[in-house]
């Protein structure tokens, strides 16, 4: 099992004669992922160079061809309208990764969201993943090893990628990693992922990333505490040498009036039990240790 | 994006909001002329820097007469005014605002911010005006009143009127609070602000509602909507290798270490930052080189980290997803064959094409440390920081 995704998830690409979205579709085409159409406005009833039909609207993809995820490529004066539109169509799973959407376009969405069946991870993140079996994102897929039990839930790209290399490089095998994006307001929390992580029999481990700003590493602190959260859970949070009041490349990475600093995080984590690594060159072996002494225990 | 109070004033001057009367003065000759057009007795002479805290650090004075706003003009000017929210080195005041001195009864705080969390923005409102609000905010939450606005729409009347209610204000003043605050929103809706304070905001013996200061946060994202903003931007206010580098394109902070770092992502970036700490030295930035790492973005992040005098060391990693480490090698061995660098460059290069680029490292004529993991290159590059090459 895994998360969210598997080989039977049916992708529609929103933006796909877009530069990145064309390559992207591409590579996750290679990758096996079911990419079943992709939407440009003005360009329906066209194909692109794998062959996939375009649409003109995700009402017109989802009723042609039963797509129930979506991946958005959309640059962000336009990214805000097309979550809406899928939200809309009924997609189940909207994956954005435009970066930069402003926030006053956000809050709508979210409101969408929060009314609707659809969950939507993003926007400004690297996607998700269920190895083997099926990506939707702009990760390298080759550093993943499926079929394995330990999830990854980030708020950051790159030091996901990291994160997973060093699992792999442990020979733990991941069961579905998710880049959670780096803005102030995002479809999915690391809660919501732990709760599906808590019911998925496949993982017996989650890999947390956060970083600075916000709150979210707190409020899933508590979630664990509350929820007899019984799995392995290794985190480490990022910017804990970051200046007060500097926006640390994510719009969602800045310590605010005092509020957001990783010593917060670390301290209410490891105050939940959770292990906390110092360094991030630690994360696939604090994660294989913990596995090891579950098993022994 | 952040303007100066005097911008953020007449903003709301404009939005009718009310602001007391004032004009930006550029030196000290033009802070009397100010002084003289606003024809009245008593002014407040206000040094105009991105911070806040500035009355306290003395960069605010209330003056009666045009001696004695010469006096505090002269002494504003130019000097390096240090507050809370400045750090310890400060910022050198080259900007005031004269405004007429208000006649006030009571001051109040009111702001606006997104609450994460729930995804919506809040109104904040609280009695205790004119303090630091973190402070009040920490130690007696009960004393800020908040109203959240829901999305798709806006801050209502009868929100409004809770809020002015329970500031304890009456009679016309809630008249003139509820307007305020509609105002506030709607302004602060329409271009697209991240953060807004005005600490205080004040009620006049006269049972006027002014507000005393703007501190307004615009969101970086949404400025290609609001040309008139960006207009106000005053890169004076900006570390000068900071604007250099957004200049092209890339995402760097200047810190106060000694080990440079150029990183793809913001997240490995943060966390290269942290492991340099962990292993003893200090980061002195923070650039995210972002996913393009090629020979040019390299160069420019060399020539940014190296203006900086303090870099003894210079850790390089990358994570090499669609862009290829090898690719990524080349770019450093090319970079540096056009430039001089006489400090130590540590590099570790992981992912795609990752042997690709190591070998490419070891041929280069530049003598290059190479490290093969994550931890083994925090450890090089700080112990580089004491060697030469």
């Amino acid at each position: 099992m895994s998360i969210l995704i598997n080989n039977e998830t049916k992708l529609v690409v929103q933006g796909i004669t877009g530069k990145e979205g064309a390559f992207h579709a591409q590579q996750m085409v290679a990758y096996g992922t079911q990419v079943v159409a992709g939407v440009t406005p003005g360009k329906g009833g066209q194909k692109d160079n794998n062959g996939i039909p375009i649409f003109n609207t995700v009402e017109n993809a989802v009723s042609e061809t039963d797509a129930n995820a979506s991946v958005i490529f959309v640059p962000p004066p336009f990214a805000a309208d097309a979550c809406l539109e899928a939200i809309d169509a009924g997609i189940n799973l909207i994956v954005c990764i435009t970066e930069g959407i402003p926030i006053m376009d956000m809050v709508p969405v979210k409101e969408a969201l929060d009314n609707s069946h659809t969950r939507m991870i993003g926007p400004n993140c690297p996607g998700i993943i269920t190895p083997g079996e099926c990506k939707i994102g702009i990760m390298p897929d080759f550093i993943h090893k499926a079929h394995g039990n330990v999830g990854v839930i980030s708020r950051s790209g790159t030091l996901t990628y990291e994160a997973v290399h060093q699992l792999t490089e442990q020979g733990i095998g991941q069961s579905t990693c998710i880049g959670i994006g780096g803005d102030p307001i995002i479809g999915t929390t690391f809660i919501d992922l732990l709760s599906l992580f808590k019911d998925d029999s496949q993982t017996d481990g989650v890999v947390m990333i956060g970083e600075i700003g916000g709150s979210a590493e707190e409020d899933a602190a508590q979630w664990i505490q509350n929820n007899n959260f019984d799995k392995s859970v290794v985190a480490f949070i990022a910017g804990q040498t970051a200046p007060p009041g500097r926006r640390m490349g994510h719009a969602g990475a800045i310590i605010a009036g005092g509020k957001g600093t990783a010593s917060d995080k670390i301290e209410s984590l490891r105050n939940a039990g959770i292990t906390v690594c110092d360094s991030p060159a630690d994360i696939g072996k604090t994660m294989a240790n913990s596995l090891q002494s579950k098993l022994t225990t | 994006m952040k303007i100066h109070e005097y911008q953020g004033k007449e903003l709301f001057r404009n939005a009718g909001i009310p602001v007391p009367n004032g004009f930006p003065a550029f030196s000290i000759e033009e802070a009397v002329e100010v002084y003289k057009k606003l024809e009245t007795d008593k002014v407040v002479v206000k040094a105009q820097i991105h911070a806040g805290g500035r009355g306290k650090g003395g960069g605010v004075k209330l003056a009666i007469g045009p001696e004695e706003v010469q006096k505090y003009a002269d002494n504003i000017f130019g000097m390096n005014l240090i507050t809370h929210q400045t750090g310890p080195e400060g910022k050198c005041v080259q900007r005031l605002l004269i405004e007429e001195a208000s006649d006030i009864a009571r001051e109040l705080y009111a702001g606006i911010v997104l609450d994460r969390s729930s995804g919506k923005f809040v109104f904040m409102v609280s009695y205790e005006g004119g303090v630091e609000i973190e402070k009040v905010a920490a130690e007696s939450p009960e004393k800020i009143i908040k109203e959240w606005i829901e999305p798709n729409d806006d801050l209502k009347q009868f929100q409004a009127r809770k809020l002015a209610f329970a500031l304890g204000l009456s009679g016309v003043q809630i008249k003139h609070a509820v307007k305020t605050f509609l105002s506030l929103w709607k302004f602060f809706k329409s271009y697209d602000c991240s953060l807004m304070e005005i600490n205080p905001l004040v009620v006049t013996n006269s049972d006027e509602i002014i507000a005393l200061d703007s501190k307004i946060n615009f969101d970086d994202n949404a400025l290609y909507r609001h040309k008139d903003i960006q207009e106000m931007r005053d890169l004076s206010e900006e570390e000068p290798s900071e604007v250099e580098a957004d200049s092209f394109n890339l995402n760097y902070i200047k810190l106060d270490g000694n080990v440079g770092c150029m990183v793809n992502g913001a997240g490995l970036a943060m966390g290269t930052m942290d492991i340099i700490k962990l292993y003893g030295g200090e980061p002195a930035n923070f650039l995210d080189v972002g996913g393009v790492a090629n020979a040019k973005t390299v160069a420019h992040g060399f020539k940014i980290i190296l203006s900086d005098p303090n870099v003894k060391s210079i850790l390089i990693n990358i994570f090499g997803g669609i862009v290829r480490c090898d690719r990524v090698a080349q770019g450093v061995i090319d970079a540096l064959a056009h430039m001089e660098v006489t400090i130590p460059v540590v590099i570790r290069l992981e992912g795609t094409n990752a042997i690709e680029a190591r070998n490419l490292l070891k041929d280069a004529e530049h003598n290059f440390i190479v490290a093969n993991s994550l931890a083994d290159a925090a450890e090089k590059a700080v112990k580089a920081t004491g060697e030469k090459i």
